[in-house]
């Protein structure tokens, strides 16, 4: 018996917001200003990185950008039973993609993208669709429980599937993506989109991200005195996003820090923080004058640490700083919450997440700290 | 076999005078123990009582006696002289045993419940004899200021007793001054610190690693004798993350606290591994072994490689745990440690038993004199009852009962027991609800609400929940097969309500004492309120 037909496509420009600090790329507008802020589609890349991995399926593909450019450059053959009407593809270009996917008889469908795409998947299909679907991580934040937790992990689950092997179950899985009015609101919150079957294999697919009723109120103080224990005088901090480092910021002196997007401040002699850059991009954080500390919360439930949500910061800047500067907060019910799982990396380069995978610790409160395990 | 109700002798009532079976308004007798506990509308005692009013009216000194010697308060230095007499509560005698009385009744005390829900506590039976001894005015009536030739006895029990656990614990030296288990882990923490101090490295190692399931007073008590606290968590099985320890420790690590079994009753094969890292690091290790009663002569500090141990005396060697105080904890050490104990240590000289103060390398007093010595007469005496088998059999019969219990409970509907599926666990279990929850939305604290009202209770576990819905369970030897049989009845049948009839369990307790608290304030120093006077200040408002 031959092994099952997989699907893939591709959105050409999933997380083409995410280095210049847009949170998202959904919509022509957003996109048209990402590429004026520089930004580069890495979607074709991170779909390659997961063919690579996968040697030895029938693949099906939607043409160029969509699909068979990423074939291309894994140095796959890939059947193309779809093309996009123009260079410049949309959601409905996802939409037919999956149909035409779909019809030329894909029996597990790999899509490349983020929260954005699986709603278009979850559109094409219709709703609770049982045909197994797996996300190819590539967009911004990725809140929903559809997606593998590294490109590599998409190639292990889909290979595992392909064979047939018992350890992959399928699961309904949440399709969520940022709730906008929360938002507006301050709140860091998802709307539920309806579901998709994704095949799993333990700690490879990640878990949604929860909503979170945010930290502790004794927390905020203790952990921004921690991080300005370690930071010292003259620091410079690049603080990622979510609403932990948010209130360390505020406790820092800094509550204009932004809750979505990475910033950057200084800690002054006095101890209090200075916001230098709010809702800095990848390109305004090349330049800094001193090594900066970067300071990183994971998300809630989902354990992502890098690579959902901060693609503002890169890997030449994650390397410049280093594992000794990386400060990783979360209170205790943080960590507790993620049952044994890792905290999850997904920078872009995979060697670099090799490097930064271990043992670290996680500061948990005032003198106080969790040994915990990183890993892509 | 014989059917013990035909051959019964006792005289049985004739079924139709038991209303319960006749009349249908009376539902009939369940299989479970009826329970109804008081409850007072009870003030505190300070809000008691009217201003005068006194229980004891002690006479006035004879006049000559006042004009020989004059006011006897005179004779007392004025720095230990109040300037104003104290705000205490002013009550006649009938009126304190009231409320006393009132009080212990809306309570679930170890001697009135089947106490094997309290896991990790120990709650065993604190023979009643052995307060005989302490309440001999041979214990009771001695001074601890009495000259040592006066009181070789106490002395000589606390030094016998020290002999007994260096036997226990496989250790050099014991000291017995801790008045609780959180103060021996204080006083070995300080024994630690005055180690590295003492070796020039005080500054350097400023780091103590524990584990997710040690008991939380050892990250306390580290954190305030002024150490970082790195903390290991569980790996897939349950024991502390061996790979998690290596990247813990360094030069910078003071030591590591470690309790095993843990509070999921899961004893660490690798503890001798743990120990040798950190010994290799240049560390310290201190085994917490308050609760050491599934262990008892069957496994020592010693032989682990360990430094300090304490036990809770309260606890393993069962006298009462005294609402937090004052009980008894035991401080086990190597020789190499033993000059920084705290003082006075009981010698003998071959003759007679001496308090020894001339310790220059000790780090002083934890608590006055020689400890809480009634518990320390208690758990000798409850030692010297049982002899060396007697102290295995309790470890043995405290294992059994807990797997007995775990084997009853883990056939409840909604009940699993995470880690090391299907292995047997040492003294207790930590079970969880999730199951239960995630069918029926209660919570494991719905439940234990719940267990109030059939007259016992349970406890979950630490905050934060590492095993979620947690529920903690502790069957000492002290319990009988009947005692478990009930214990598992009242869950099964909580459990049965929480999905046949959710909203009775939710609404729990009905037939106790209280209903439900809050818990911000025993979280939140800002409202908290630990004594009348902070009630007072934060509760009523006043002004002082
Ligand atoms: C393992 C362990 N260590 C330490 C303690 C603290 O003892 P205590 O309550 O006497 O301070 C306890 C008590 O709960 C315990 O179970």
């Amino acid at each position: 018996m031959t092994a099952p037909a997989v699907g893939l496509v591709v959105n050409p420009v999933a997380g083409l917001g995410g280095r210049v600090g847009l949170k998202g790329s959904d919509g022509a507008e957003v996109q048209r200003r990402a590429r004026a802020l520089g930004a580069r589609p890495e979607a074709v890349d991170r779909a390659a990185l997961t063919l690579r991995h996968l040697p030895g399926v029938e693949l099906l593909t939607a043409a160029g950008p969509m699909g068979a450019d990423a074939a291309r450059a894994a140095g796959r053959a890939a059947r193309v039973v779809h093309r996009p009407a123009g260079p410049d593809t949309t959601a409905a270009d996802t939409r037919a993609a999956v149909r035409a996917l779909v019809a030329a008889g894909a029996r597990l469908l790999l899509f490349c993208g983020g929260d954005g795409t699986a709603r278009d998947l979850l559109d094409a299909l219709g709703p609770e669709p049982r045909l197994p679907v797996l996300g190819i991580p590539a967009g911004v934040k990725m809140h929903s429980a559809v997606f593998a937790v590294h490109p590599r992990a998409a190639a292990e689950v889909a290979a595992a599937w392909a064979a047939g092997r018992g350890c992959v179950q399928l699961e309904a899985a949440e399709v969520v993506d940022r709730d906008e009015p929360a938002l507006r609101e301050g709140r860091v919150g998802a709307r539920l989109y309806g579901r998709l079957t994704v095949p799993v294999l333990p700690e490879r697919v990640q878990q949604r991200k929860t909503g979170s009723s945010g930290p502790d109120p004794a927390t905020p103080a203790a952990l921004a005195a921690e991080v300005a224990e370690r930071v010292g005088p003259d620091g410079l901090l690049v603080l990622g996003p979510g609403s932990t480092t948010h209130a360390v910021a505020t406790a820092l002196g800094a509550p204009d820090a932004s809750l979505t997007g990475v910033d950057l401040l200084r800690l002054e002699s006095t101890g209090a923080a200075r916001l230098l850059l709010r809702d800095a991009r990848a390109d305004q954080l090349r330049t800094l004058p001193a090594t900066p500390w970067i300071v990183l919360s994971p998300i809630g439930g989902q354990g992502f640490l890098l690579g959902r949500g901060n693609q503002q910061l890169t890997p030449e800047l994650l390397r410049r700083a280093g594992r000794e500067r990386l400060l990783v907060l979360a209170t205790e019910a943080k960590l507790t919450a993620l049952a044994g799982r890792p905290l999850l990396l997904d920078t872009g380069d995979p060697a670099l997440d090799d490097a930064l995978s271990g043992y670290l610790r996680v500061i948990t409160g005032r003198r106080s700290a969790a040994v915990h395990r990183l890993s892509a | 076999m014989t059917d013990h109700r035909t051959t019964d002798p006792r005289p049985t009532h004739p079924r139709t005078t038991d209303p319960r079976t006749t009349d249908p308004r009376v539902a009939p007798k369940p299989a479970l123990r009826r329970f109804h506990q008081a409850r007072w509308d009870e003030k505190l005692v300070f809000e008691l009582g009217t201003p005068g009013e006194r229980g004891v009216l002690p006479p006035l000194p004879e006049p000559a006696v006042t004009a020989a010697v004059g006011d006897p308060a005179d004779r007392l230095p004025p720095a230990l002289r109040r300037a104003a007499p104290p705000a205490l509560p002013e009550l006649g005698q009938q009126q304190v045993l009231r409320h006393y009385l009132r009080l212990s009744q809306e309570n679930l005390g170890a001697d009135l419940n089947v106490d094997v829900g309290q896991g990790t506590c120990t709650m065993k039976y604190s023979p009643k004899v052995n307060d005989t001894f302490v309440r001999d005015p041979r214990i009771a009536a001695l001074h601890p200021d009495q000259h040592a030739s006066t009181v070789q006895g106490v002395l000589e029990l606390v030094h016998r007793l020290e002999q007994l656990l260096k036997e226990i614990s496989g250790m050099d030296r014991v000291s017995l001054q801790p008045g609780a288990g959180s103060a021996a882990i204080w006083t070995n923490v300080s024994v630690i610190r005055a180690y590295h101090a003492a070796r020039g490295e005080a500054g350097q190692r400023d780091e103590v690693v524990t584990t997710a399931f040690s008991h939380p007073s050892n990250a306390a008590c580290a954190k305030t004798a002024g150490y970082r606290v790195i903390t290991l968590p569980p790996d897939a099985d349950g024991y502390p993350d061996i790979e998690a320890l290596r990247a813990a420790v360094g030069p910078r690590t003071a030591a590591l606290l470690i309790t095993n079994p843990e509070d999921t009753g899961i004893y660490n094969p690798r503890i001798a591994e743990f120990v040798r890292i950190v010994h290799e690091a240049g560390g310290l290790c201190a085994y917490d072994q308050a609760n050491a009663n599934g262990i008892l002569g069957i496994t020592r500090a010693r032989e682990a490689g360990f430094d300090l141990c304490h036990f809770n005396l309260h606890k393993t060697f069962s006298t009462p745990h005294a609402c937090g105080g004052p009980a008894a904890g035991a401080c086990g050490v190597t020789a190499e440690l033993a000059p920084h104990l705290p003082g006075p240590t009981v010698e003998f000289d071959g003759e007679r038993y001496l308090p020894d103060h001339d310790r220059p390398e000790s780090i002083g007093k934890i608590r006055p004199y020689l400890g809480v010595v009634p518990n320390l007469v208690r758990a000798y005496a409850w030692i010297m009852s049982l002899g060396a088998e007697g102290l295995r059999e309790v470890a043995e019969t405290a294992v059994l009962n807990n797997n007995y219990l775990l084997d009853r409970v883990r056939r409840i509907p909604g009940v699993s027991v995470p880690y090391a599926e299907g292995r047997p666990r040492v003294e207790q279990v930590r079970y969880s609800w999730q199951r239960l929850n995630e069918d029926t939305g209660l919570h494991s604290e719905d439940l234990g609400r719940r267990a109030a009202d059939f007259g016992t209770h349970y406890w979950t576990s630490h905050h934060p929940y590492v095993v979620p819905e947690p529920m903690t369970l502790e069957p000492t030897e002290s319990y009988s097969r009947a005692d478990l049989d009930e214990y598992a009845a009242i869950l099964a049948e909580v459990a049965r309500e929480a999905y046949e009839d959710p909203e009775t369990v939710r609404t729990a307790p009905h037939r106790s004492t209280v209903h439900r608290i809050r818990h911000e304030p025993l979280d939140d120093p800002a409202v908290w309120a630990v004594s009348w006077r902070a009630y007072r200040r934060k509760v009523l408002g006043e002004r002082p």
